[in-house]
């Protein structure tokens, strides 16, 4: 699928980039004239996607998180999220909501909110290799008014 | 800090602002710890108005308070949750073990 526009962005796995990855996407994705709640939905995914890279991937150590998006012809999104981390070793577990491996005060959420705030969401994972998280987003079309 | 705290009684209502993430979320939970275990309230209120924006840390940090308040049979209200908060909230189930109110928007 061409690609009408990308962008990259390589940043280390500190907590205090959450905020400035999801923007960063958000920010990118404004060129499709996204609705608020739209929006909203790509900063979460993509929020909790950057932190599954800060909790679990590189949990004790700081690496590099990898970020490409793309736009897609029809208004879609392609945000594809990765890290040479630990990696995954049983995805289909890692996914179901409520499972976690970081202890109380993580809800276990993290890939049931990138699953119902996207249209498409892709787990890749090579255990001591790292992990690709690959979502896809639809924009509506609007009428101008 | 974006946490300003309330307590009336055996109420203790804590307004939280800005952002919750992972990285927000650990502040905010010392905050509210502390307060609570200062006040020893039956019912704590999270109020919501002015988040912007919240994850799944934000429902771990909504958890992680209903479980210590269980402890002293305390109650927890989550008050004035914007719609994108809402959203995510509703996806954890906490509104079988907390109230919620969406707040007038």
């Amino acid at each position: 699928m061409k690609a009408i526009n990308t962008f990259s962005l390589k940043i280390p796995s500190r907590s205090t980039n959450e905020s400035f990855a999801r923007v960063a996407v958000a920010s990118f994705a404004a060129q499709l004239d996204p609705t608020v709640e739209e929006i909203s939905d790509i900063k979460t995914a993509v929020s909790e996607a950057v932190t599954n890279c800060i909790v679990h991937a590189y949990a004790n150590t700081i690496g590099d998180i990898y970020i490409n998006c793309a736009i897609l012809p029809e208004k879609r999104l392609r945000i594809k999220i990765k890290d040479k981390g630990c990696g995954i070793e049983d995805i289909k577990q890692a996914m179901e909501p409520l499972f976690t491996t970081a202890g109380g005060e993580r809800a276990g959420l993290g890939f049931a909110v990138m699953e119902s705030f996207t249209d498409n969401l892709k787990v890749r994972s090579t255990l001591g290799k790292g992990t690709t998280v690959t979502m896809e987003k639809r924009i509506s079309v609007r009428e101008n008014v | 800090m974006p946490v300003n705290i309330h307590s009336v009684g055996e109420v203790l209502t804590v307004y939280l602002e800005g952002e919750i993430d992972h990285h927000a979320a650990k502040g905010m939970r010392e905050e509210i710890d502390a307060a609570v275990e200062f006040n020893m309230p039956s019912l704590l209120i999270l109020d919501f108005d002015r988040v912007t924006f919240m994850d799944s840390s934000g429902i771990g940090l909504v958890m992680g308070r209903y479980k210590n308040l269980q402890k002293s049979g305390a109650k927890l209200n989550l008050s004035n949750l914007p719609p994108n908060i809402y959203k995510v909230m509703k996806l954890s189930g906490i509104e079988k073990l907390a109230k919620i109110d969406k707040g007038e928007n």
